[in-house]
């Protein structure tokens, strides 16, 4: 849905005199102002004023973002022509267009003048939130089930450990076990709660257990990273999250955290050292990529199936891990790893986040069709029978989008399911 | 104008409910804001944003984590906050209304609004209750407050949609049930700021303190005399069985 | 002190609620266990009170009575209890009987019970059972002391058996009703113009579970393919997704549809108050434990959301 701007008017005087020159003529068109000059830049200045959100105003329209922006491709979409939007008319801070963008970074990627969204979408929303104004229902609803409950899914705190009884294998709690260990699992909110995430969180640690990794988890006194809901506008909830998270951390003695999904990584990673949060954090993928030489002999069964890998943004073009992941597919005996166009730097987001995750009925309001139905059916073009993803967010999200495209032969699989299948042999 | 807000802390029915004996084991539940009351936090500032005064906003302190609560409501536009330091997990509504009456008492309120009704209300709701202790008349139900001068104007819910305009001399007890706009969203940021600045208000609890003069017998989950017939399966699989068994009752 | 039962019924345009009955009819069986007589009081006129099966029928008139006013009423209910002394004062627990019943408790100092569904006299001992926390406990209480006020909830007792008739007296009110500080102004109809969900025959019913508002054309798209219409229980209303029309419920709307498909409601005893005598309750909620699934003939913890989807693609 574009917004109401006005079409610029081709502007051509027969009798044009400019500051005393005589210019009629055909050619006198770029003597004249232009339409932008109709308008106030003062829309512009109002998002560039917002602290965090100076880059808006570098835009200087070569539309490179446009080309690589996954919202456009659905939509009408991009920094640039939010850029426009602004220049004639929209009041970003207002509009739905503030909801839309993920922040997959890849625009900034791209862009010449560091634009960058991830920045500038985060500040503009807060100040919409702070400001009263319009936010959609179902992320309200995510904000105040974090902070009543510690994760975006309104579940019960006490509830967070509890999938480790169907994990099939012993998982240690640090608060129970008394020692300090070498590894410091963060599970995360989706692993704890989401059947498909509790799958993952199984298998993660069913592999740890095989390969002899001394780890253990939080449990219950885990709280969710909030790094989307962060992105989303609620700085004040990702701080309140963080205090109680770096509280834990610190409670107990381990070498090196291993996280399962990217959006934790960049919080502790990236954000956390502002908060006196500075120790080593790694996604399990790098974690298990640097002991494939004992995990390969682990992988026993053959998984014949042709797989494709899908590029979390938060792993890939935020924090750099392209190969890790491959390398873990690819050393599963049977996979046919082929690779989608877009992929790695250049890989097409899911949707989930930057809040995406809790906004899906309202973004399907604006957009032809969700990013992961687009994605799901890039999948499929492949002929892949499997979509491998390595973010806790990527699996609800893709079941739902190969089913609502046509495309349910296409399994969607945590890389630690396939993994641990490739341990184990089918079930 | 003086407002005053009083709220409940209640136990969440959001999970199971331990029980302890014969009463919730009040030690491995979470305590909330009684949904109700957080209408009745944004009716009151609404109240205050058309016919200016203060709000304040006073609750009985039973598990000593009412701070988080009293926070939220000054994030929405309350402007004191008062803690009535009971600890005292299972206090019923006769002692927590008696409790609120006497700190409310000395605040001189023009309006005191509080929820309707609580899930814990086993001996009664602490509205009524209140009006009768602060000797005040009391209307509940209420889904819209408007105040001018010494009069306010609430609109009462009945069954069936319908409803009843009534105009109520200052001072009154309203029960509400609904605020005229649904409760604004208070960014955490701005709650957290709060819980750095904001004084709350303790007060020890006085009053004698009388109970519901309920003996509690038991207090167990209902036995179901009846259970529905589970449909089992993936979604997919659900949606199938209830558009067959809608099509075969001529539904579909 | 007596050993009677006093039950304050209520009535609107000249009809009684059904839950007066259901407590009459109650009351007759407790009255005869304590050993004392059933009095229904009525208040106000414009409504024939000789039609419950009580021992004897009060009906007070008074101008302050005319419409349900709760300064008013709450005034004459505990004049005539104070007079009186009832063992026992039922009151419904409806609009109404919520803005007296424990004022009077606190007025009297004498215990209250609310969200009643069973009373019985064991002994010269009273038992109370109450539906407490949503739905999700039975509490039984015994009150102690000499009096009790028991708010009741509709659909507790069964209805004919307190119809009957009795000779009823009429009175002034005990007390003055001057000088309220109350006063009725107006009655607010339902805004027109909008679907009267008791008149539809399939009901897809939205609860808290259905997320936002955004949410609710999901819901709309079912009721269109069904042939029905989206109605809510009343947190949905509250937050302004649907308007008050659509209320089914204690508060909002009885409907008695062939079809009440509902999607994430727990079933809390006020809303199952508005549709329990539907005739197919099909119940999506995640929670296993959610208190519809006493109620409801079909059941399913699914994603309401792929069910419903699902279910569009199907017919």
């Amino acid at each position: 849905m574009a917004p109401k701007y006005q079409k610029a008017i081709a502007i051509e005087k027969e009798q044009a005199v400019v500051d005393g020159v005589d210019i009629s003529g055909h050619w006198n068109r770029m003597f004249e102002q232009r339409v932008i000059f109709e308008y106030t830049p003062e829309l512009i200045e109002k998002v560039a004023s917002i602290p965090g959100a100076e880059s808006f105003a570098n835009c200087y329209q070569c539309a490179k973002c446009i080309a690589v922006c996954p919202v456009d491709v659905v939509g009408n979409y991009g920094p640039r022509k939010l850029y426009r939007y602004a220049q004639t008319g929209l009041d970003l801070t207002e509009a739905p267009e503030l909801w839309l963008c993920t922040t997959c970074a890849n625009c900034l990627r791209v862009c010449p003048k560091e634009v960058n969204m991830v920045k500038i979408m985060p500040a503009a929303r807060e100040q919409a939130i702070l400001d009263g104004k319009f936010v959609p229902n179902e992320l309200q609803q995510a904000f105040e089930a974090t902070a009543n409950t510690g994760n975006p899914l309104g579940q019960p705190q006490r509830k967070r450990e509890a999938w480790i009884q169907n994990a099939g294998v012993e998982v240690p709690v640090l608060r129970d076990l008394g020692r300090p260990v070498e590894v410091l699992w963060y599970v995360g909110s989706y692993p704890s709660y989401h059947p498909r995430g509790m799958d993952a969180a199984s298998a993660a640690a069913r592999i740890f257990t095989a390969l002899g990794i001394d780890f253990a988890i939080l449990g219950k006194e885990e709280k969710d990273d909030a790094d989307s809901q962060r992105l989303a506008g609620e700085k004040g909830l990702f701080e309140m999250m963080a205090e109680h998270n770096i509280e834990m951390f610190n409670k107990y003695e381990w070498n090196e955290m291993v996280v399962t999904g990217p959006h934790e990584l960049n919080a502790f990673k990236n954000v956390y050292p502002k908060y006196g949060f500075e120790r080593p954090v790694v996604h399990y993928t790098t974690f298990l990529a640097r002991h494939l030489d004992r995990l390969k002999p682990l992988l026993k069964h053959p998984v014949n199936k042709k797989i494709t890998y899908h590029d979390p943004c938060y792993l890939g073009r935020h924090n750099g891990e392209y190969e890790a992941p491959r390398q873990l597919l690819q050393a599963i005996p049977g996979v046919e790893l082929v690779e989608m166009d877009r992929n790695r730097q250049n890989g097409y987001c899911c949707g989930g986040g930057g809040g995406g995750m809790w906004m899906d009925s309202f973004t399907a309001k604006h957009t032809t069709m969700r990013l992961s139905e687009k994605r799901a059916m890039e999948a499929a073009s492949t002929g892949a029978d499997v979509l491998a993803v390595a973010c806790p967010f990527e699996v609800s999200r893709f079941e739902d989008a190969v089913k609502s495209t046509g495309n349910e032969h296409v399994g969607v699989l945590d890389i630690l399911e396939l993994l641990d299948k490739s341990m184990r042999g089918e079930p | 104008m003086n407002i005053v807000v009083a709220i409940k802390h209640i136990p969440s029915i959001a999970d199971e409910l331990p029980v302890n004996g014969s009463n919730i084991d009040f030690d491995s539940v979470d305590f909330v804001l009684n949904e109700f009351d957080e209408q009745s936090i944004e009716q009151a500032v609404l109240v205050k944003e058309a016919s200016g005064g203060t709000v304040t906003v006073v609750g009985v302190d039973l598990i000593g984590e009412l701070d988080n609560v009293l926070h939220l409501a000054l994030a929405k536009g309350a402007d004191n906050a008062v803690k009535i330091t009971a600890d005292e997990p299972g206090a019923d509504s006769h002692q927590q209304a008696g409790w609120l009456a006497e700190a409310i008492r000395g605040m001189s309120p023009d309006i005191v609004f509080t929820g309707v009704q609580a899930s814990n209300d086993l001996d009664g709701q602490i509205g009524p209750m209140l009006a009768a202790y602060l000797d005040l008349p009391y209307i509940g139900g209420v889904s819209s407050v408007e105040v001018n001068g010494g009069t306010a104007t609430v609109n009462k819910e009945f069954a069936g949609g319908v409803g009843a305009k009534y105009a109520v001399s200052l001072p009154v007890v309203v029960g509400v049930q609904a605020a005229s706009k649904p409760p604004r969203y208070a960014p955490i940021s701005k709650v957290r700021q709060i819980a750095q600045t904001a004084a709350i208000g303790k007060v020890a609890p006085s009053g004698d303190g009388a109970g519901a003069g309920l003996a509690l017998k038991k207090m167990a989950p209902p036995v179901a005399t009846g259970h529905a017939e589970m449909l089992t399966g993936s979604s997919k699989d659900v949606a199938a069985k209830i558009v067959e068994l809608l099509k075969s009752k001529g539904l579909a | 002190m007596s050993n009677d039962v006093f039950v304050i019924t209520e009535h609107m345009e000249g009809k009684f609620s059904d839950v007066s009955f259901e407590m009459v009819g109650k009351a007759k069986e407790l009255a005869s266990a304590l050993g004392g007589q059933t009095v229904a009081v009525v208040l106000g006129g414009g409504v024939d009170a000789g039609v419950f099966a009580s021992d004897a029928a009060l009906q007070v008139e008074d101008p302050a009575l005319v419409q349900f006013n709760p300064e008013a009423c709450g005034k004459v209910v505990e004049a005539l209890v104070r007079e009186k002394s009832p063992r026992l004062v039922l009151f419904g627990w409806t609009a109404t009987g919520m803005d007296l019943a424990a004022w009077l408790s606190a007025r009297l100092g004498q215990p209250c019970v609310a969200y009643v569904k069973g009373i019985s006299v064991d002994g010269g001992g009273l038992t109370v059972s109450s539906q407490v926390y949503g739905g999700k406990m039975i509490a039984e209480v015994a009150p102690q002391g000499g009096m009790a006020v028991l708010a009741v909830l509709a659909g507790s007792f069964p209805v004919e058996a307190g119809q009957g008739s009795t000779a009823a007296s009429k009175v002034a009110s005990p007390v003055p009703l001057d000088g309220l500080k109350i006063k009725f102004v107006e009655a607010v109809k339902p805004a027109a113009g909008d679907v009267d969900i008791t008149a539809q025959a399939k009901l897809v019913s939205i609860g808290r579970g259905i997320g936002g508002k955004e949410n609710v054309e999901l819901a709309e798209e079912l009721a269109e393919a069904l042939g029905g219409t989206v109605s809510a229980s009343r947190p949905v209303v509250d937050a302004g997704w649907l308007p008050r029309t659509r209320q089914v419920g204690k508060s909002g709307l009885k409907v008695k549809p062939k079809l009440y498909l509902m999607l994430g409601i727990s079933g809390a005893p006020e809303h199952l108050e508005g549709m329990k005598s539907a005739e197919l309750i099909i119940a999506i909620n995640t929670d296993k434990k959610a208190p519809i699934f006493n109620v409801a003939h079909y059941g399913a913890t699914a994603d309401l959301f792929e069910v419903v989807e699902a279910m569009l693609e199907l017919l």
